[in-house]
Formats: structure tokens, sequence, C-alpha cells
């Protein structure tokens, strides 16, 4: 345990938050070479990405084509999965997350996650979000972490009178909302998404991506999303996996859906497949 | 068929035409026998799905009369029923003995094979990998499940009360009890498991909670209710056993026990005594013992009705 975690914090990250815009790229996940199994057949092939600090990089591609799978190499959610088999590296701040030493419990301390359904906790709003720093033994200012953290997913001014009542008492979009709280409440650094808006209706899909584009300001936001308007609205940059767990086209967004390199990206975007 | 849609639309007289049309229309058609056996089994299965309960409410009839008669004619009084222990003459003897010795056993019996039971549940479903030892525990424990009760009572008379020679205390009589439910709390309690969602297990680990920590703080709180009704029934089955409990010896004592190491007789026994009793007061003692045995299952049952109602829309 010990171990893993000092191998993940060997590498100085600059504590820094500043704007998103300013500031040249600094890689903090890197994929090299990664495949991914499910048992016989090939979920991921040969996947090459470098993931920007404080940016929004969105996934993008057809049913099917592995974006969830990738998402889920990152923080090794696969690992639930008894048939999954991951091949290559896939660094956090350049250390192989598939390293012996490294505990996937500590490496999901600073990899969040928010999922596509939302899925809190049969607990109080307040116990939701506090879960995360309860288990890793936090004992300072709860209130204090908890209130930050639903001011941060934009919740704080609609739940503040009801911290005691159920999370699930609480509409679909602001179930989503006190998912985001509950993950950025440990302070990660980075947050991944996997279609958080795909089961909201379009106003609160729409508060979401305000709220992604506030998170980017201090956490890497990695974003698979099924909505391509969403990935060009809110995105610095946009990875798009083909079938085949292939990845065809990595670039800033506004390159990938204006000028694309690869042809079959451009038949993809402009809905001529998939 | 576009025929007929467009009569519909004609405002006037549409309707009669219609249904002599339609007699003509399916005239070779005959369904009525079909119809007739499709009655006729209706009926039969009506009435296999009422014998239970017509049975039921014939025994429940029997013994309330027994009961009145019991009060009335022999002069029972509940009062002394409820406080005095048994005894071998039949105007000073009570219940109050058997009830004390019942309500231990369920404690016992609850504590032995609650955490046992949970505690298999939980390797079963969230630990256990899929192979062919865990395939083997759990055809096992279907096969547990199926076995008579005197057997579990033959068991622990065999490897307890003359194995180890502790004799038959109440003890024994609970560990025999609750190897006779165990098997049912794990089947309930694993139920209770995979019905919590994966989504929120999910939720627990990408937040960084290890296998323990997600199960103890979000598995278990979400099937607690699911796994305390199914020990509830469990514990509803295991107070009205007579068998284990006879195997074990817990008969021709008429006292309270002073402790899980005391000689007993729990209610079924006593009631079991008393109704091979040639003497007509006894068995009217014994008709009274059955109706508070039955309040009290009756009320377990209840208790856990309620609380699956209560939370089966929590999650």
């Amino acid at each position: 345990m010990s171990t893993s975690e000092d191998s993940l914090i060997t590498t100085e990250v600059s504590s820094e938050r500043t704007g998103r815009s300013d500031r040249p790229d600094e890689t903090v996940l890197a994929a090299r070479d990664l495949d991914v199994y499910y048992g016989d057949e090939r979920a991921l092939a040969s996947v090459d990405v470098e993931i920007p600090e404080h940016k929004v990089t969105a996934i993008i591609g057809p049913s099917g084509c592995g974006k969830s799978t990738f998402l889920r190499c990152i923080n090794r959610m696969n690992d639930q999965i008894a048939v999954c088999r991951v091949d290559g590296d896939l660094s956090f701040h350049g250390k192989n997350v598939y390293d012996d030493d490294v505990d996937p419990v500590a490496l999901r301390r600073r990899v969040g996650m928010v999922f596509q359904k939302p899925n809190p906790f049969p607990k109080s709003i307040y116990d939701n979000v506090a879960y995360g720093l309860r288990i890793q033994g936090f004992d300072g200012d709860m209130d204090a972490r908890v209130e930050e953290a639903l001011r941060g997913a934009a919740l704080w001014d609609e739940v503040k009178d009801q911290l005691d009542s159920s999370g699930l008492d609480l509409s679909g979009g602001q179930q989503q909302r006190l998912c985001i709280a509950r993950a950025i409440a440990p302070d990660p650094e980075v947050i991944l998404m996997d279609e958080p808006t795909s089961a909201l209706d379009p106003v609160a899909a729409s508060k979401i991506e305000d709220l992604i584009d506030e998170l980017a300001e201090q956490y890497t936001v990695v974003i698979v999303t099924h909505n391509m308007q969403q990935a060009a609205r809110i995105s610095d940059k946009t990875a798009v996996f083909l079938t085949g767990g292939k990845l065809v086209e990595f670039n800033e967004t506004a390159k990938v859906f204006e000028n694309p390199d690869e042809p079959r990206v451009e038949e993809y975007i402009t809905g001529k497949f998939g | 068929m576009s025929d007929d849609s467009d009569r519909k639309r004609r405002p006037d007289g549409g309707t009669a035409t219609e249904r002599n049309r339609g007699e003509e229309l399916f005239a070779d058609i005959d369904l009525r026998r079909e119809h007739l056996k499709n009655r006729a089994f209706l009926g039969l299965i009506f009435a296999a799905s009422m014998f239970g309960v017509v049975a039921l409410a014939l025994l429940l009839l029997d013994v309330v009369t027994d009961f009145y008669v019991g009060i009335t004619e022999f002069e029972i009084s509940l009062i002394q029923f409820f406080t005095v222990d048994g005894s071998r003459r039949p105007e000073n003897a009570g219940f109050f003995g058997a009830i004390i010795a019942s309500v231990m056993l369920m404690a016992l019996t609850a504590v032995l094979s609650f955490f046992v039971g949970v505690g298999a549940a939980i390797y079963l479903e969230e630990y256990a990998p899929n192979n062919r030892i865990t395939r083997l525990i759990k055809a096992n424990l279907s096969n547990l499940a199926g076995v008579p009760s005197i057997v579990y009572g033959l068991l622990v008379l065999a490897a307890l009360v003359n194995g180890i020679g502790v004799g038959p205390i109440l003890l024994a009589g609970s560990v025999a009890l609750a190897l006779l439910v165990m098997p049912i709390i794990i089947v309930s309690a694993q139920e209770a498991i995979r019905a919590v969602p994966d989504g929120v297990r999910n939720g627990s680990y990408a937040t960084g909670a290890t296998k323990w920590q997600t199960i103890r703080q979000v598995v278990l709180p979400s099937a607690m209710p699911g796994i305390l009704t199914g020990t509830i029934l469990a514990l509803a089955r295991a107070i009205g056993e007579t068998a284990p409990l006879l195997m074990v010896g817990a008969l021709f004592v008429n006292r309270t026990p002073f402790g899980p190491f005391d000689r007993f007789s729990g209610m079924p026994t006593q009631i079991y005594a008393w109704a091979a009793e040639p003497s007509q007061h006894f068995i009217h003692l014994a008709a009274v013992g059955i109706v508070v045995l039955l309040t009290i299952l009756l009320s377990m049952n209840a208790v856990a009705v309620y609380l699956r109602n209560k939370y089966e829309t929590a999650v």
C-alpha cells in the first residue's frame, strides 16, 4: 500500500491552478501501445494517446468502439471484470498504473469517476459526498469539505437545506451532480466521465456541461460522450475511436471537427456512419 | 381489413351490420368446447390454490375451539398459564418456563446462525471465484436446506450431547436449530446482496474504497432489510421446530432454564408432551399453548413482511 502511494506521488505535479487556455500542455495520462482484451476479443488495439493536464479531453466514437473500455482502464475499473486483460503501458504522471506496485485503490483516490447512470448511494446527501473522505480516514472539517464539493458541483444552493435527506430523492440531474460532488470531494487530480449526460434531460445535461467547463480549471477531465455537439462544445482535445478499438484521430477539438486528417473521421462526424 | 376500417368511419348504423358480419365471418369456427375446457381448468387450479387456505382455516378453527373449551370448561387461567412453570398436575401447569426457554433458544440461534450465515453469503456473493469449489458449496446449500430437521437433532445429539458430553442443555438445542436455519439465512442473504445494484458498488470502488469498505458501507446497509427479513422468517421456522429439540433431549423438564447450560423444554416440546398425556385437561393446555405459539409465529412473519414492504422501494 505505502509503496504504491509513494510511487504515484514521486512525480512532482505543479499545484498552481491558473486558467486553462494559456498554459503549455503537461501530460497527465499517457497510453502507449495499449491493448485490451475481453477473453479472446480485442476491445482496444494499440492505443497511443497523451491527455493534457487541466483540460477537457473528449472521447467519441460509435457504440462498441472501446471508448468506455479505455476510460475504465485509466482507473483500473476493468480489474472488476475477470476476463479483461490489459497489455501495454498506461501511465499516470509517468508511472505505469498496471505495474505490480500500483494499488488500484490508491490510484482511484487520485482518479475519480462519474458514471453514465447516476449512482448515488442509498444514504443522505451529506454522507454521499463525505463518503470518499471518510473511507480515506479524513478527520478535518468535514462540513466545510462537503459544502465545498457541493458548491463545486453546482448543487449546494439546491440542497443546502436538505443535506440529511436521501440522495435518491433528488432528480436525475441533481443525482448526477451529487455523484460529481462525491467524485471531487476527496480532491482527485483527474475526473473520468462515462457519458455523464446521456441519461439526463437536455436542461439537466446543459447544467452538467457548464459544470464540466468549470471543473477543468481544477481538474483534468476525460469525458466519453455519444453526443458530438457536446464534445465540440466542451472539450479542448478530442480523441476519435472507430470500430475495432482503434484510436484513429487525436487532436485539438477544433481541428478534429473542422478539418480532420482521417477521411473516416470526417465521415463519422458528418453522420455518414455510426 | 381495410374494408372494416372504412365501415367504422361511416356515421350511421355501422355497429349493427358489423356484428352480423362478424357472425357470418367466423361461423365456421367453433370454440365452445375449447372455452369450456378453459373454464374447467381454471376451476381446477383455483380449487388447488384454495386447498392450503382452507386447510389452514380448518386447523385454526380446531385449535381455537379447543382453546375456547380449555378456557371455559377446564378453567385454564391465562394469567397462570403465562406466569407458572409446567407441572405434573394439570391444574397447576403453566407455559412460562417453555416460553422463556423458547425465547432463549431463539436469541442463541439468531446469534449463532446470523453471523455465520451472513458471512457465508458475503463470501459467496462478493468474493468467491466462479470455480468448482464455489459451485460445490452452492449446490450443497440447497441440499442442506432440504435435510429433515430431525437429522440436525441427531447430529447434535451425537456430536455435542453425547459426543462431548454436554448433556441435553439449551445451548445444544440452539446449535441444532442454528444448523437447521443457516441454509435459509444464507440463501436469503445472498438474494438480498445480489439485489444491490452494481452501480453503487462501482461508485464506491471508483471513489477509492477497498472491497471491504464497499461491502461494509454500501452493500450491507442496502441489503440489511432483506437479510433481516430472511432471518426473521428463518427464526419463525425454528421456533416451531419440535423434532431436533426432542432429539437433543428437551423433554420431561417443567421449569424455567437458568441459562444456556441448563436443561430445558421449549414451547413446541412442551405442547408435544402435553398432547401425549391421556388427561383431557392436558390436551386443552396443549391447545392454549398452540395458540400462543402460533400468535408469536404469525407476529414474526408479520414483522418480516412489514420490513420487506417498508424497504423494498428504498433502493
